[in-house]
């Protein structure tokens, strides 16, 4: 078997008394599609943010393409190939979509420090940017303001920006947020794809589009993966069962 | 009614060459040195602008930079005036009245200065970076009271005006043109800068620094850079003012002076290429006539400041344009 692309080794992070990440170890290989899910406050976003960068774990690992990255900042972690999404869509509100998606472009290429060509006319940015609203479906969007879009299609933006640093690992937290049946089924049907480019660590409520996806999913209680393994083996497990599906799958 | 944003800016430069020029031909140089005031106001809220407007960091301090750029001109035309020389512990000189060296110095050493107080103050954010940069200001204005071999208190008086090769620089028009042509020249690189990669990415540390960081830039060195370029724009703007008035003293370093320079660039439009500008002008005439009438000026000052901030938060220009955001 390959190398996994992203890994996490026996993360803790405690909170006073609270143990939010108890001895979690979860990775990603080439090509699937690892979902983690749980109920709120499982401990799902204290995890996310410790891959990504936004927390120092207690102890532990996290390795991108067999390097650690344990130490680097959110930054570094991004420029080594960490594409990120957010539950709650981090953009530019007063920028266009155009704008956003070539800030990403600007990061992947390392062009911030460029004080004289302006940015849209920057044909290096536009193409890269273009491509990946392209791609989500946004182009026809992109001399929108970013306040203007709707929920939906501010979900596609945080996909496209993404996109645009042609990483190595998506992170994705609740894409389909917010998204109705039809959003959430294109969205489904586009990170189905989006896997053969790069793997994808995909935090996520609507079962329906987990058991669609994943190869693998983890399922995170109190901080701890209770169990890990494919859509069946996850569905038939009698404590995965008690602790959250319940009867609803 | 709805204006073109350029179509303002256009008229705005118009009006700033037309203006002295009546001004000349009608034999009225104190309007002439009003409108320089005007100008290097402006030119320093340019540079506050780039860290206000686009970087949205509120910086109380801005005076620090105006200073030193204004204590930079005094020391280095004082030594030349005196014939003294000025020990810099490397070397000595004999200081200059070559104003595009004092431009330079001014820069450099209100730049340098920037990056030190940047460096520090830029961990924080909202209140305690508008208390932080004050603070600093502050240490500045007691450090030049007390400098008593540059006129402590009393401040420096510069008896000629500096020179700039090929011309008269005691002539009004002549300084003026000087003063405009550098703002010219700063408004430029401004807005060449807001619409560069550095400018989009600047201003994303502002609206949402969480994304940046995520696309794998450094929120901090942007910013630092931002504060740093600003700094010494309001330096070189520091240099010429003490330039008009042939005189340095500590007020140059007075917090009021921060806050003008805010007020400037919020009754113009902040992050607007001209708000500064517009807000330069507006309140060197509101200064200047209303000032004529009654010693409270300030008074009718604060209301319209009041009602731009309640009614139009996009400035003058935001009125004018109909459009809030400073976005183009």
């Amino acid at each position: 078997m390959s190398d996994p692309v992203l890994a996490a080794l026996n993360l803790n992070k405690s909170f006073g008394a609270l143990k939010a990440t108890d001895d979690v170890s979860i990775d990603l290989m080439p090509g699937e599609i690892h979902a983690i899910i749980g109920p709120n406050g499982a401990g799902k976003s204290t995890l996310i943010q410790q891959i990504c960068g936004g927390l120092q774990p207690d102890s532990g690992l996290v390795l991108l393409g067999g390097q650690d990255v344990s130490g680097h900042s959110t930054q570094a972690r991004a420029q080594a190939g960490l594409g990120r999404t957010f539950q709650i869509s981090q953009l530019c509100m007063e920028d266009t979509v155009l704008e956003n998606a070539v800030l990403g472009a600007m990061g992947a290429g390392r062009s911030a420090w460029r004080f004289w060509r302006a940015a849209l006319k920057r044909s290096d940015l536009r193409e890269t940017a273009e491509s990946a609203l392209e791609r989500v479906g946004l182009r026809e969007e992109r001399g929108t303001r970013c306040a203007n879009l709707s929920h939906g299609q501010r979900r596609q933006l945080e996909v496209a920006v993404a996109l645009t640093l042609s990483p190595r690992a998506f992170v994705m937290d609740e894409p389909m947020a917010g998204l109705g049946a039809d959003g959430s089924k294109r969205l489904t049907g586009f990170l189905d794809d989006l896997r053969a480019e790069a793997p994808i660590l995909l935090v996520e409520h609507d079962m329906d589009a987990v058991f669609a996806l994943a190869d693998r999913i983890s399922v995170l209680v109190y901080g701890k993966v209770i169990a890990t393994g494919t859509g069946d083996e996850i569905r038939n497990n009698p404590e995965v069962r008690d602790a959250y599906l319940g009867d609803e799958a | 009614m709805r204006l073109d944003e350029r179509y303002i800016n256009g008229l705005m430069i118009a009006g700033l060459l037309a203006l002295p020029l009546w001004a000349l031909v009608a034999d009225q140089p104190f309007t002439i040195t009003l409108m320089t005031r005007a100008v290097i106001l402006a030119l320093a809220a340019v540079g506050l602008n780039i860290v206000l407007g686009i970087g949205g960091m509120v910086s109380f301090g801005h005076a620090a930079f105006f200073g030193i750029g204004g204590y930079a001109m005094g020391i280095l035309a004082y030594h030349a005036q005196t014939y003294t020389a000025l020990d810099l512990g490397a070397f000595t000189t004999e200081g200059t009245k070559f104003m595009p060296v004092i431009w330079l110095v001014a820069m450099i050493t209100s730049g340098l200065a920037a990056s030190f107080i940047g460096l520090l103050s830029l961990r924080t954010s909202g209140v305690y970076f508008i208390m932080i940069t004050l603070a600093f200001g502050q240490m500045f204005f007691y450090f030049a009271i007390s400098w008593a071999q540059y006129g402590g208190e009393d401040g420096l008086s510069i008896y000629v005006r500096n020179d700039f090769p090929g011309l008269n620089t005691l002539m009004p028009i002549q300084f003026y043109g000087i003063c405009f042509a550098l703002l010219c020249l700063v408004l430029a690189l401004f807005a060449r800068l807001q619409a560069s990669p550095f400018g989009l990415a600047l201003n994303a540390t502002r609206q949402a620094a969480v994304r940046v960081e995520t696309v794998g830039l450094n929120p901090m060195r942007l910013k630092l850079l931002a504060f740093v370029l600003s700094g010494a724009i309001t330096g070189l703007a520091g240099a010429l003012f003490a330039d008009l008035n042939r005189f340095v003293s500590p007020t140059m370093f007075s917090w009021q002076l921060s806050g003008e320079l805010i007020v400037l660039i919020v009754i113009g439009g902040v992050g607007r290429l001209m708000g500064p500008v517009i807000g330069a002008c507006v309140y060197v005439a509101l200064e200047h006539f209303l000032g004529e009438i009654t010693d409270f000026w300030h008074v009718y000052l604060g209301v319209i400041l009041l009602c731009i901030v309640l009614f139009g938060r996009g400035g003058l220009i935001g009125l004018l344009t109909g459009k809030e955001g400073a976005h183009v």
